[in-house]
């Protein structure tokens, strides 16, 4: 589907130690062999070479063994990493048997496939994305190459096979922003010793090592490039190579229906996909090991009424299996498999872990307008991207009554939290201050219940003004409170009045508080207004303040 | 078919019907509905048809005068209201000069109050909140006009939810007449600052403070009269005291002061 052109990049991970590092792998009854390091490389070793040649061609090798699960697992970790580009990623390894890692034998697996349709401009275009992402790479020490093209079949020839010139000649301009999948794939992984420090690479990384494929020019692209481009099994590159085939422009330009019969629709296949004649559908696989739900449905969905049914069996099913973990979602997203092969997606986040399925659904549902059904949706999958644990029991409010101590308040914050920001939710907490401003200060509203309380003795306004507003006052000095008082052109005759309450300055947090000092007034007015009135110094001591009257706040 | 503990006659009638329409109009809410925010005033809480601000509907209070600005007596006054309930409040704000300590000292303590700042958003953000049933009230300050339709939709809201809704009514001008367009609010409270007497009536010279007073106007009650009387603002656990000269004072006072 040329119009949801996926795009992939492929990251190849290589420390580079001191000296020449490879690991290696029982095979039979010999050693080969399994992967080789930059130095290694140089040397003249390849994967596949017995360990006793490799010996004897380079001195002072160091070798560990290989360790396929173990790379498996980082890979999984380092396609988690790259959530940070885009929702879809895979690892791209053989176990599992996922059609998105067929890889042929005797490249060692390990590449990450990323689906950057959509969200390249967040990183400011494509080229910026690929440099962002390898430079992040090379400073965690691992040398990666990588291709965004529309179809993940060329993007992961690319990232292996392809020369940066093949890419510049076929790139006269920006690829638009929106456009599909990227792998990374790195040719070779190698376990880092850690004794090594990495030297960090430069950044941005050289172009070399990043290839963008315009949308459309796959073919161009592949077309010099060696067979073993296409993910075939080793075999069935070896008896091509038998029969002539040496570039993949070969292979398109041969009738096709003597090669599948000979060689089997999965010649045909890989070759489509590269092109993009075939779409491509199972490669964006989020890390397995992420609590998930999908459901595919007989028929395409369309209505928005029809996706919220789907997301409320969905959150109680991803619910069912949080609870199960112990763990509730803090970030979720919501995969929209279409007709047409794109996957929109929704994401949405929580304050806090959460596991109600009704709050997961409505959260999701909000947004739903965002997406864009196209033809129809066959299928819908919710993953839980980040989990934190979440006991059986959530907290709730302090001093919470009978019946709403039962309710979590986390969905509400969650949801106001969304729609006004999060600085915008808070509760007030005592801290202890004399100067009334900073008597009060914002926390989380889910924070623990504060221990201080503000002294019940002070009085203290409802209603504060910020910053406090001048008037003039009449007053005796020097503590007697004003008789009367002009704000905002209205005098104000004071009947009551309490008095003074003295705050000094806290010249531990503000040099120009040293010896500032506000005397407050409660007053009344012949109305019953209550007022709360301050003035700047004791009255006597001009250091103390500029005796000025100031209105801060109303009973 | 009428409950026997009523006689069928004529106020039993009327009363087993009330009660039917009460329910039918709470559309199945629960027993929360029935529940009440009582002032502490008897004499108040006995002129309001549930016997108290109920809880599920909406409830307005806002100032008079210069004080229809800050609406700091009709804040006191709610503060002390949701004082006597139990449970985590929602208080969605304009513009952020609440002081907490000020709620404190009228018996609302901090730990049970959300702050919301919503700027233009205060009605969505109250609706938000009384679609969440932990919570036992929602507080917002509405500045200007609230509009038949607005006030509808938390009615509804505050129904369903059996949530004490109210809105603090808040404007630039003094006695704003847009204050007084009606709305779907079950009551509507005005609060009234007045002169109060000296801390100590037997030494009226001797400065000081005493308890604020406050003229409480229910300006609106739905299936309920209007009414005015004069309280002892809120303590420090927000309650209120019917001042005490109103009660020696001759009926005839009184009702003038009623009317």
């Amino acid at each position: 589907m040329p119009r949801f052109a996926t795009d992939r990049l492929r990251k190849h991970s290589a420390c580079s130690p001191d000296g020449p590092l490879v690991t290696s792998i029982q095979e039979g009854n010999r050693l080969v062999l399994a992967a080789v390091d930059r130095v290694a490389a140089e040397g003249g070793l390849s994967p596949g070479m017995t360990l006793a040649q490799a010996r004897a061609m380079v001195p002072g090798l160091v070798v560990c063994p290989a360790d396929p699960t173990g790379d498996a697992a980082a890979l999984r970790r380092l396609a988690g990493w790259c959530l940070r580009y885009a929702p879809l990623t895979a690892p791209d390894v053989v176990e599992g048997g996922r059609s998105g890692g067929g890889v042929p034998d005797g490249i060692w697996p390990s590449g990450v496939w990323i689906d950057v349709t959509g969200t390249a401009h967040l990183f400011g275009g494509e080229v910026r994305l690929l440099g962002d992402l390898l430079g992040r790479l090379a400073e965690q020490g691992l040398t990666a190459r990588a291709a965004i093209a529309d179809t993940p079949g060329a993007a992961w020839a690319m990232a292996r096979w392809g020369t940066p010139a093949a890419s510049t000649e076929v790139t006269p301009t920006p690829p638009p922003p929106s456009r599909g999948r990227i792998v990374i794939t790195p040719p070779s992984r190698q376990p880092v010793p850690s004794r090594h420090p990495i030297p960090p690479r430069p950044f941005p990384i050289p172009p070399l090592d990043a290839m963008i494929i315009p949308p459309g020019a796959q073919a161009t692209a592949l077309a010099p490039l060696p067979i073993d481009a296409l993910r075939l099994p080793r075999a069935l590159i070896d008896s091509l190579r038998v029969l002539g085939f040496e570039q993949i422009r070969d292979l398109t330009a041969a009738p096709r229906a003597p090669l599948v019969r000979r060689f089997g629709p999965l010649l045909a296949t890989r070759l489509d996909q590269a092109h993009g004649a075939v779409f491509e559908p199972i490669i964006p696989l989020v890390p397995s090991d992420l609590i998930q739900a999908r459901l595919a449905f007989p028929e395409p969905l369309l209505t928005a009424e029809a996706f919220s049914a789907v997301i409320a069996r969905l959150a109680r099913e991803v619910c069912g299996a949080l609870e199960q973990a112990g763990q509730g979602a803090r970030r979720l997203d919501l995969l929209f498999e279409r007709v047409d092969g794109a996957i929109p997606v929704l994401r949405v986040g929580t304050a806090r872990a959460s596991r109600d399925p009704r709050h997961l659904a409505r959260m999701l549902d909000e947004r739903l307008e965002r997406i864009d059904p196209g033809l129809g949706v066959e299928a819908m999958r919710l993953v839980v991207l980040q989990a934190d644990p979440l006991a059986q029991a959530q907290a709730v409010m302090p001093d919470t009554g009978r019946d709403a101590a039962q309710q979590d308040l986390g969905p509400l914050v969650d949801r106001l939290a969304n729609r006004l920001g999060a600085a915008s939710v808070y509760r007030a907490e005592a801290v202890e201050s004399d100067v009334p401003e900073r008597s009060a200060r914002r926390v989380p509203p889910l924070s623990p219940k504060p221990r201080t309380t503000w002294p019940a003795d002070l009085p203290r306004p409802v209603r504060l003004l910020d910053p406090p507003q001048p008037i003039e006052a009449m007053a005796l000095l020097p503590d007697h409170p004003p008789i009367a008082f002009t704000w905002r052109r209205v005098r104000h005759r004071v009947r009551h009045a309490d008095g003074p309450e003295r705050i000094a300055g806290e010249w531990w947090k503000r040099d120009g508080e040293m010896r500032s000092i506000r005397d407050y007034f409660r007053v009344e007015d012949e109305e019953g207004r209550r007022f709360w009135l301050f003035r700047r110094g004791d009255g006597a001591d001009p250091d103390t303040g500029d005796r000025r009257w100031f209105l801060h706040g109303f009973f | 078919m009428f409950s026997t503990q009523h006689p069928p006659t004529r106020t039993g009638l009327i009363r087993d019907l009330r009660e039917k329409i009460a329910r039918i109009e709470r559309g199945g809410a629960g027993a929360e509905a029935g529940l009440v925010a009582c002032t502490g005033v008897p004499a108040i809480d006995h002129a309001l048809p549930a016997g108290g601000l109920a809880r599920g509907a909406l409830h307005e209070a806002m100032g008079a005068g210069p004080d229809t600005e800050h609406a700091a007596a009709a804040t006191l006054f709610m503060a002390g209201l949701l004082a006597r309930l139990d449970g985590p409040v929602l208080w969605v704000l304009r513009q952020a000069d609440l002081f907490a300590p000020g709620l404190a000292a009228a018996g609302l303590s901090p730990d049970r109050i959300i702050f919301a700042e919503a700027g233009r958003d205060v009605l969505a953000a109250m609706e938000e909140g009384l679609r969440h049933r932990g919570l036992v009230s929602v507080v917002g300050e509405v500045v200007g006009r609230l509009t038949l339709v607005a006030s509808r939709r938390l009615q509804l809201a505050a129904e369903q939810a059996g949530i004490l809704a109210v809105v603090l009514r808040r404007s630039q001008g003094f006695d704003d007449p847009v204050l007084s367009e009606p709305t779907a609010a079950v009551t509507r409270w005005r609060v009234t600052a007045l002169p109060s007497p000296p801390a100590l009536p037997h030494a009226p010279a001797t400065p000081g403070l005493g308890r604020a007073r406050w003229r409480l106007d229910l300006l609106r009650c739905r299936g309920g009269e209007p009414g005015s009387w004069i309280v002892e603002g809120a303590d420090a656990t927000g309650g209120l005291a019917l001042v005490a000269e109103i009660r020696d004072r001759p009926a005839a006072e009184a009702q003038r002061l009623l009317a």
